[in-house]
């Protein structure tokens, strides 16, 4: 009942205020009314009846005034005033406001951007159950580096290993639908039975792949994303126990995933099929059950950390050859990489999201220095206002209430608007994200984002607003009413001085940032990449059907739509090739040399097998000896190979490779392979990855017909037109051949840096932005200065300072702080691209000139900031100004 | 300016007010008044504080308040005691005496 009437008596005098004041001010009338007659029957004129009354009651507003304060409303109301007065306030300063508001706006619309989109990668769960315990699992290639595992390898840990749930392999798919428009390719995974287990998500449709369907031979069955059986299938709820055709061989489909499967391991995969390697004759070594191209996950027992798991592994794989036969490069004498899948998919783009979070921490932190800062020149320009107010009786909470409130509403504002420079910035970090970067389907704008955005933006409003109100409340208030004359030169300056500083501090710490990531971009670019990518289209080109299971059948299939490609107008030249640079394919093999003592080395070699005319089309040089040509295409006992620079300089010391002998593919049955000719380097990996050896064969003349080829054209006009009219020519050799990711070798080239590219975007919007807000606060604390010294400096100019050395000394205020936080900056800058090492290319991270180009723009930019309150200072008249007193 | 020994004791006035109700319903000026005769003028009622009392046991529930005409044909604003007040008078009734008696049992053993 009570608190009922709290709460509508208070509503009612907040939404009827002024019926509830004149009901107040009735009844304080009628009380003083009542007195006065009262003090009149007692005798009293009526006029010393009245000031009587009036003596008893005191001040009637400060009675009303009273009366009012004591409701919970009153702080409503307060608060109301508060923000009333505060926008009209905000109104009055239209150019201190926007710049607040935009300021806040970006500081915080970029943080909440960059932590929507880095939140999903780095910080939230993979979205599966218990996904902590879901673990990659890498070997270790007989160089180093990690590389992925072998069947047997799998098969092996996967018998004997007690930490694990469950472990499984996969590998890419691309099978092909035939349908009667155009083939249409698709994305899949083979993978182990256990896949499904191991990422703990059970179809929505059907049931989970059957171990015992999981062998050699076995029957061929295929699970389906939501996504393609709505597409292809219209949602067809018989489809499981269907049998759909893929590649030209009958699948059964076993099952449908639900639809927010999300699979980070392949995430344009659309379909799955069973692995269905041979588990027996492990002891034979030159099947593909021995070759380390397995992707491998395992799901860990509860209880089980990863380090017992690898140690677990680790002691398996000790068992003596007889128990566990294995090949060298299988050896596991490294050990194995046992990391959370999480780790493992964000491993790439991982300190690049780190280096973008920081940079953009430092973009915020700059945002709240200057949004203090322009508070805190506010908050000087209204010490008389402030004065004034605390001589009308304004207490001191009242006043830092008021201030609290205006920097609120400020920051509130700022957030909202921050808000949009979010969802717009998360859309454009979508747009711009370089294609490693795994989950880009999750990152959204979501709740956990806007809480974050609306925590930063109270938490900025409360502390910047408490500066200027403490500072304000602080002061001699009488000394505030006295500034009409703008006598005294107030000590916030200083503090202002040191915000300034470090704004610069903190930008040049951005500024030398995307500095180096610009140089190292820049550097990688003048990267040769070892062939013309000028006018090169390129395309992959597969074949599809058991007709051509048949090698030769394969092979004249290619070869006639080469002959069809080279007939397009505008094509000058083609080849095809079993592997195409920086498309991300890694073809290797070891390559056995024929040594005098009998001893064979083997080494990793890329293996390309070309068409003749390969380097021709590419633009790749020959460095000695021959080219493969026309008669390269049929068998011969002594395949011709060719090597690349990198190769004969690093196997043959000098030695002339030419006529020297080599075996790949690891056949010792068969002869030896003859070099006939070394041709120039190629990045295949990437620019920034130096080049490893490679060894070209002619496809023709190879152990198998390679499948699936890539087909290079180099064109006389726009490489990017002539694409339909090439795969018309191929379809007219076969109409039911796929052909996927046709893209031009500029684009490679593009691709190849995304990651890199999207950083020193980020970088550089980051930088610039921090360069504007540094510009504003010197300018703001210069100018504010300026006009607090209107005096001084007229009394400079009265005792015979000419204009120009008031500019000297104006200007050497700001450059003194620009240098001070260079200064400081720099040390910050060399401890941050430490940070950025793993990013940088070619350069030092204290590369000179990025640091030095740095410190000239920072100085020039403060110089042209400094110069407007400069050139105001020198244009103050001393007589105007001395006549103000 | 106040003087310490007419003004109400801390925290009596409610109790005061309500007293004053119990008999009759009253206008604010007459509340006052009554107080300050009842204690032959010991009590004297800051108007300040008595206002915001009485908005303070209305919103408690202890008092209602409505317009009506007084003696002298005028408009005034009359509080009267609710049930809930008549409760709350009791209570703060038998505090009051409680805490009297113990201030004089304490004041006559010191004496």
């Amino acid at each position: 009942m009570s608190f009922f009437r709290q709460l509508t008596r208070g509503l009612r005098v907040l939404t009827h205020r002024r019926a509830a004041d004149r009901e107040l001010s009735d009844e304080v009338q009628d009380y003083l009314e009542q007195s006065i007659a009262a003090h009149v029957a007692n005798g009293l004129t009526p006029d010393e009846a009245r000031r009587a009354a009036r003596m008893e009651l005191g001040n009637a507003t400060a009675v009303r005034e009273q009366v009012r304060e004591a409701g919970w409303e009153n702080v409503f109301a307060t608060f109301f005033a508060d923000l009333r007065y505060g926008l009209r306030h905000m109104l009055r300063t239209p150019g201190f406001t926007i710049v607040t508001i935009l300021t806040l706006a970006l500081g915080i619309g970029a943080t909440t951007a960059i932590f929507s989109a880095v939140n999903p990668i780095l910080f939230a769960s993979l979205p599966y159950p218990h996904a902590g315990r879901i673990m990659g699992i890498w070997d270790f290639a007989p160089y180093g580096s990690r590389s992925h595992v072998a069947f047997h390898t799998y098969r092996e840990l996967a018998a004997r290993s007690h930490s694990f749930n469950a472990v499984a392999v996969t590998k890419p798919w691309q099978p092909t639908l035939v349908s009667a428009a155009e083939p249409e390719r698709f994305d899949g995974q083979f993978v182990s039975a256990s896949y499904f287990r191991v990422l703990g998500v059970t179809p929505f449709m059907g049931r989970d792949f059957d171990p015992s369907d999981d062998r050699l031979k076995g029957p061929n069955v295929v699970m389906l994303s939501n996504t393609l059986w709505k597409r292809r299938f219209g949602g067809d709820p018989t489809i499981v126990g269907r049998q759909i055709t893929l590649d030209d061989n009958l699948y059964t489909v076993v099952g449908v995933m639900p639809a927010g499967f999300e699979n980070v391991l392949a995430p344009t995969a659309e379909l799955w099929t069973l692995l269905q390697y041979d588990s027996a004759n492990i002891a034979s070594f030159q099947t593909r059950e021995w070759g380390n191209h397995l992707r491998m996950v395992g799901r860990l027992e509860p209880g089980v950390n990863s380090d017992q798991a690898k140690k677990e592994l680790e002691a398996i794989v000790l068992a003596p050859m007889q128990e566990f036969p294995r090949p060298p490069w299988a050896s596991h004498r490294q050990g194995f990489v046992v990391n959370s899948l999480q780790d493992d998919v964000t491993r790439g783009v991982k300190p690049a999201l780190l280096a973008v979070l920081g940079a953009v921490t430092l973009v915020l932190l700059i945002a709240c220095v200057n949004v203090t800062n322009l508070l805190l020149a506010r908050g000087a320009q209204r010490s008389a206002e402030f004065g004034m107010r605390a001589a009308l009786g304004a207490g001191r909470l009242r006043l830092i209430r008021q201030l609290l409130t205006e920097s609120l509403l400020l920051a509130v504002i700022g957030g909202v608007a921050g808000m949009g420079v979010a969802v717009l910035g998360v859309r454009a970090l979508v747009a711009l994200s370089p294609p490693e970067l795994p989950r880009i389907g999750a990152i959204s704008v979501n709740g956990t984002v806007f809480g974050f955005g609306l925590a930063i933006t109270t938490l900025i409003g409360l502390a910047v607003g408490l500066i200027p109100a403490l500072h304000s409340s602080k002061e001699d208030l009488h000394a505030g009413l006295q500034q009409g004359s703008r006598r005294t030169v107030a000590g916030h300056q200083s503090t202002r001085k040191i915000l300034v500083v470090t704004e610069v501090a903190l930008a040049l710490v951005l500024l030398v940032s995307a500095g180096l990531l610009l140089r190292s971009l820049e550097r990688l670019f003048a990267v040769v990449p070892g062939f013309d990518a000028a006018n090169l289209l390129t395309m992959q080109v597969q074949t599809y059907g058991h007709r051509y299971d048949d090698d030769a059948t394969c092979n004249r299939f290619f070869a006639q739509s080469l002959e069809a490609v080279r007939a397009v107008p505008g094509v000058s030249d083609a080849a095809f090739t079993s592997q195409l640079p920086l498309s991300g394919d890694a073809d290797v093999y070891g390559a056995e040399l024929e040594t005098a003592n009998n001893v064979h080395e083997t080494h990793d070699v890329f293996r390309y097998g070309v068409s003749p005319g390969y380097f021709e089309t590419m633009g790749i040089p020959l460095r000695s000896g021959r080219l493969f040509d026309a008669h390269d295409v049929t068998a011969v006992p002594m395949r011709p190979v060719l090597i690349n620079e990198s190769f004969a300089k690093s196997k043959f010391q000098g030695r002339d490779p030419i006529g020297q002998r080599l075996r790949i593919g690891g056949q010792v049955s068969r002869p030896w392979d003859i070099i006939v000719g070394v041709v120039g380097d190629v990045k295949q990996t990437s620019l920034a990855v130096s080049q490893s050896d490679a060894v070209y064969v002619s496809t023709a003349q190879w152990l198998w017909a390679d499948g699936t080829q890539w087909l290079v054209v180099r064109t006389r006009g726009d490489p990017t037109s002539l694409a339909p009219a090439i795969r018309q020519a191929i379809w007219s050799v076969d109409k039911d051949q796929p052909v996927v990711h046709a893209g031009t070798m500029k684009e490679l080239l593009a691709a190849s840096a995304a990651e890199r590219r999207f950083a020193l975007i980020l970088f550089e919007a980051f930088a610039l932005t921090a360069l504007l807000l540094a510009a504003a606060g010197i300018y703001g604390v210069l100018s504010g200065s300026v006009t607090e010294r209107t005096r001084e400096i007229g009394v400079r100019s009265a005792l015979g300072a000419t204009p120009a050395n008031i500019l000297v000394m104006v200007l050497r205020q700001g450059i003194t702080l620009t240098a001070v936080g260079v200064a400081i900056g720099l040390a910050g800058a060399v401890a941050a691209s430490q940070a950025l090492a793993a990013m940088l290319f070619g350069i030092s991270r204290l590369d000179p000139v990025t640091y030095l180009g740095v410190i000239a723009m920072l100085l020039g930019v403060s110089a042209m900031s400094c110069w407007v309150p400069a050139w105001r200072a020198a244009r103050v008249d001393p007589a105007t100004t001395l006549r103000a007193e | 300016m106040p003087e310490p020994s007419t003004d109400v004791i801390q925290g009596t006035l409610d109790m005061l007010i309500l007293k004053t109700l119990s008999l009759e319903p009253m206008h604010g000026f007459g509340i006052a008044r009554r107080i300050e005769q009842i204690s032959r003028g010991v009590f004297k009622v800051n108007p300040g504080s008595l206002l915001t009392a009485f908005q303070r046991l209305e919103r408690a529930g202890w008092l209602n308040s409505e317009w009506r005409q007084t003696n002298n044909a005028r408009r005034a604003k009359f509080y009267s005691l609710t049930r809930a007040g008549h409760k709350q008078l009791e209570l703060e009734t038998d505090d009051w005496t409680r805490r009297v008696s113990a201030v004089a049992r304490l004041l006559r053993t010191e004496g």
